[in-house]
């Protein structure tokens, strides 16, 4: 189906991003029920917004809310019960090159060693080998994993895992990730520094980001905008922008306006 | 750091060898032949019972100078390796279908489980008494007894692929090949494997078998003259031979595990 601009409009309540430039997704009345139990498990709720090219969001919400559901919507790797998702003025129907996924488990290839795990996308693609490493090279750099080429996801850390998994989602240059609670698994300050690498990544390479988390100051510090699931069925509750300036520093983290804003979307959660 | 953990898993293997005593497998050797030897020489058992080890082993020699042991370790041979190219193929064909639909497996559990509640003795008359004498039976009882155990495998290899990966693959648009291809056949290796190590064991059983049954070439044969004629050396040579062709098969395929598997030995693992 094709949409009109004033169609997008609808959707589009917050102001565009510095650099953005036209909306990269639009979700509308996306309800999700799982056939679970004999009236089903209804897990999302008519949910409706849209991201604009290049902007940051992060999705919060209490723990079964709906979260993974929702970004495994968006992905196309699952069906919404009723609505759309609307990509490029279509109605996404499964999993699209231009959208990479993150999981919450880095999800590598045991077998695989690092290089290889990041080329799969590639090769997946028939992209020759050499093109591919090139590729994967440049990555490997990015996500500062150099010497580890070769290593196998066995000899890595829990954060090291994560990156592979970043620059994996990345090598194809998809124009949105989705990134489900990516640093879930890690220790508190690995958290905050692959947050800031993201950020670093987000900044050179410019994309859509949509990521789940369950961290109030992750998503302050990373998102210009931040959605609120309410517990299950999942209800966006609340839609708000963070208005701190870019680049965000550290340093921000402690600041007054900083915690006034997580301050309201602690209650938000309830 | 390449070199460090090279040298890590070469250390741990060999400490891994050696506390599996595998330097103790020639000593253990070793003691059974002498016991034997004492036995056989003391025990005051005519040859035909108990040949003594030297007895074995110039019989041995005999056989295998006049050639009569290399034409029927190849007889025997080959029904092993066309029996389970033919299980083998059977087993996984059939196991991924089973492995990718419940229902398909729901209508076949009953028959699968039931074919293997007989035992492979009382079907191999039968199967000689369908298809004759001739090496054809043979290679079917082989393929008949490595089915099972390969099917059983290939299918749970295949069920323990992760959901995750499997989402990895659709998110990255695999077709249904390359989800096979990359990611299916190396995750499922592992548990595969091993059902192909008991199969390469079991399929010498079943050479035996049907060659009991009806035969007039192969080890089973062998036995089977060799009992007939009081000739024990000669059925103790034929039984060494078999274990030793069972033991360089199981000894191969793990020799493949480590070679397509060296991702999962864990440099620190006990084992
Ligand atoms: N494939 C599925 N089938 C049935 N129920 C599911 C499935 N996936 C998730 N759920 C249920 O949906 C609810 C939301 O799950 P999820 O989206 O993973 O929440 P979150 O990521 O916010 O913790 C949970 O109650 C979960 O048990
Ligand atoms: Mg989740």
């Amino acid at each position: 189906m094709n949409l009109s601009n004033s169609d997008l409009e609808m959707y589009t309540e917050t102001p565009s991003v510095p650099g953005g430039n036209g909306t990269a997704l639009v979700v509308r009345n996306v309800n999700l029920t799982f056939p679970d139990g004999e009236q089903g498990l209804h897990v999302l709720s008519d949910i409706s917004f849209s991201v604009q090219t290049e902007e940051f969001v992060c999705i919060l919400g209490p723990s079964g809310s709906g979260k993974s559901t929702l970004l495994r919507v968006l992905a196309g790797l699952l069906a919404p019960t009723q609505g759309e998702v609307v990509y490029q003025g279509r109605e996404l129907q499964g999993p699209r090159r231009e959208i990479g996924f993150v999981f919450q488990k880095a999800n590598l290839m045991p077998w695989r060693t690092v290089l290889e795990n990041i080329t799969l996308p590639l090769e997946l693609q028939h992209i020759p080998n050499s093109n591919a490493e090139l590729q994967a090279q440049e990555l490997v750099n990015l996500v500062g994993l150099d010497s580890f080429e070769d290593s196998l996801p066995r000899d890595l850390s829990g954060g090291m895992e994560q990156r592979v998994a970043i620059a994996r989602a990345l090598v194809y240059d998809p124009r949105i990730l989705l990134l489900d609670e990516p640093f879930g698994a890690l220790d508190a300050l690995t958290r905050e520094r692959m947050g800031s690498e993201l950020l670093r990544i987000w900044q050179a390479r410019r994309k859509t980001v949509l990521m789940v988390t369950h961290a109030i100051p992750e998503s302050v510090f990373l998102a210009d905008r931040v959605l609120v699931l309410s517990p299950r069925p999942g209800k966006i509750r609340l839609d708000m922008s963070v208005d701190l300036p870019r680049p965000r520093e550290d340093g921000m983290r402690y600041t007054v306006e900083f915690g006034e804003i997580a301050k309201r979307l602690r209650a938000a959660i309830g | 750091m390449d070199l460090i953990n090279t040298r890590k898993i070469a250390l741990a293997s060999h400490q891994r060898l050696w506390r599996r005593g595998v330097y103790l497998v020639p000593i253990s050797v070793g003691l059974a032949i002498l016991i034997w030897h004492l036995i056989a020489r003391y025990g005051g058992f005519p040859a035909f019972i108990l040949p003594s080890p030297a007895l074995v082993w110039t019989r041995f020699l005999r056989a295998l100078l006049d050639g009569r042991l290399a034409y029927h370790i190849a007889v025997t041979l080959g029904e092993v390796l066309a029996g389970l190219a033919l299980g083998i193929t059977a087993a996984t064909t059939l196991g991924y279908l089973l492995a990718k639909s419940e229902t398909f497996e729901r209508f076949l559990a009953p028959y699968i489980v039931a074919s293997q509640s007989i035992p492979i003795v009382a079907i191999a008359p039968l199967l000689v008494i369908w298809f004759g004498p001739g090496l054809f039976s043979k290679v079917l009882i082989c393929a008949l007894i490595v089915f099972f155990p390969v099917l059983i495998n290939t299918i749970v290899g295949l069920r323990s692929v992760p959901d995750e990966l499997r989402d990895l693959m659709r998110s990255l648009q695999a077709t249904s090949w390359q989800t096979f291809q990359y990611l299916e056949v190396p995750s499922a290796l592992p548990v595969f494997l091993g059902g192909l190590r008991i199969g390469a064991t079991l399929a010498v059983i079943g050479a035996v078998v049907g060659e009991f049954v009806g035969a007039d070439r192969g080890l089973g044969f062998l036995i089977n003259i060799g009992r007939g004629q009081y000739d024990t050396a000669l059925v103790f040579v034929a039984i060494f031979t078999l274990v030793g062709m069972a033991l360089t098969l199981y000894g191969l395929v793990v020799l493949i595990e480590t070679r397509l598997l060296s991702w999962q030995q864990r440099p620190d693992d006990s084992g």
